[in-house]
């Protein structure tokens, strides 16, 4: 299966297989206008199967949802069709209005110009919680709903 | 700038200074009578409260500063909406040093970010409530003379109770001690403060739905009130609000050197005829706060003699 290369845009690798629409959802990319592929159970030697999404644009992507949502993937920034960064994203220490406090005794549900921030507390539960009332973040969005 | 948001802003070594201050003030308060003259401390409490209140405005008076402030939200600008940022932003021009209670929690870390003045949580709904934390502190200090080995009974509200989160987290610093968690089923101590405080420490906890068969193990018994104002629901405060009385009765069962503490206001949780036992210390509680937030507001606004 040959898919072009792309020239200025991003590459999303190491996508867990099977995750890449959950991501292509929750990243927006449904709402561009440019070429986006989305490649499903790709052969990986590390992997065994991965997803990659190639986007032919340069566009600013999120990289805390992308953390997020799937930890762990390598992101490559593609400019006159040469790669001149790759980033391994790992989960964010900090998420800053990615998810919304549920806990309406919180001060940031009463008052709406305050930035909604979960920090990392156990990396290895993959716990967020609150800045403001410790209330643990609400349970990952389901593949088909929009962050 | 240094705040005071959550006891645990406070090291185990600033505690124990803070507590060696406070008894220095409490032995020769003539000593701090000028300690903080021409300073302003502002009180903003948007939720009623008679101890932390007075106590903040007592302790400023002692050490000669001044206090304004309002004592309910209905007396300040939060009923035309303003925000808490921009409250804490026009305080910080009036005064040296802010003390907030909010109903609702992390109000005080929203106010701390947008201040020029240190900020004191004086309670942010069923959050955090550290320097009834440092009253309890100094209380253990004086009443049973370490902090450490100590078998700690918190009995009643463990859910919204927040002087209760406060304690197991400032208390799990220290070696040996064992926590005895005695709530109803509805009103447990919440799994992430049990895992944070106590499993991740490895600090020793049971747990138990009646206070008689643990109550001779304690060497401190931490008495909460079921707070309405918590509560959605009336009909489940109704339900548990008698869970756990204290009577002297009860009282035979403990240890003649077990302490009892209660952060109060007492409703009926506690029968008034305990009040005559001496292992009874809640009043005596109420008036370590006085000191201990004397030697809180000089430590924040870097006042030394």
């Amino acid at each position: 299966m040959k898919i072009d290369a792309i020239k200025n845009g991003i590459v999303i690798d190491h996508i867990t297989a099977g995750k890449a629409m959950q991501l292509y959802t929750m990243l927006g990319l449904d709402d561009l206008e440019c070429t986006v592929a989305v490649i499903k159970n790709v052969p990986s030697q590390k992997m065994g199967k991965k997803d990659i999404i190639k986007i032919d644009s340069a566009i600013d992507i999120n990289l805390e949802v992308l953390g997020y949502i799937s930890p762990h993937v390598t992101v490559n920034f593609i400019k006159d069709s040469l790669r001149v960064d790759k980033r391994h994203i790992d989960l964010p220490t900090s998420l800053t209005n990615v998810i919304r406090c549920k806990n309406p005794r919180c001060i940031s549900t009463t008052e709406w110009q305050i930035k909604h921030v979960f920090t990392l507390r156990d990396r290895e539960r993959e716990e967020y919680r609150c800045i403001y009332c410790d209330t643990a973040a609400p349970p990952k969005p389901k593949y088909y709903e929009k962050l | 700038m240094r705040n005071l948001i959550d006891i645990m802003d406070l090291s185990v070594a600033e505690i124990d200074r803070l507590i060696t201050l406070a008894d220095d003030i409490m032995r020769t308060p003539d000593k701090y009578r000028a300690a903080c003259q021409g300073k302003i401390l502002a009180t903003l409490f948007f939720e009623p409260s008679t101890r932390t209140r007075l106590s903040f405005e007592s302790a400023m008076l002692g050490l000669g500063g001044s206090c304004l402030g309002f004592a309910e939200a209905n007396a300040s600008s939060a009923v035309k909406g303003e925000s808490v940022a921009d409250t804490a932003a026009v305080v910080s021009g009036y005064a040296d040093l802010m003390v907030m209670r909010h109903p609702k929690e992390g109000s005080p870390l929203v106010a701390a970010a947008a201040a020029t003045i240190p900020v004191i949580n004086a309670g942010d709904g069923g959050h955090y409530h550290p320097t009834q934390t440092l009253t309890d502190l100094m209380t253990i200090h004086y009443e049973k003379g370490r902090f450490d080995n100590l078998t700690v009974g918190l009995c009643g509200d463990l859910k919204f109770g927040r002087t209760v989160h406060s304690l197991i987290a400032a208390l799990s610093r220290y070696s040996g001690v064992r926590f005895v968690l005695i709530s109803p089923e509805e009103l447990k101590l919440p799994s992430f403060v049990k895992q944070q405080y106590i499993k991740d420490r490895r600090r020793a906890y049971t747990q138990s739905t009646t206070l008689e068969p643990v109550i001779g193990e304690l060497d401190i018994l931490y008495m909460t009130r079921v707070q309405k104002e918590r509560f959605f629901n009336e009909e489940d405060y109704l339900r548990l609000k008698d869970s756990y009385i204290l009577t002297t009765d009860k009282m035979k069962l403990a240890k003649s050197d077990t302490i009892v503490m209660h952060p109060l206001p007492r409703v009926n949780e506690i029968d008034t005829a305990v009040d005559a036992d001496p292992r009874a210390c809640y009043f005596r509680q109420a008036r370590y706060g006085r000191f201990i937030r004397m030697a809180l507001i000089m430590k924040l606004l870097e006042v030394s003699l």
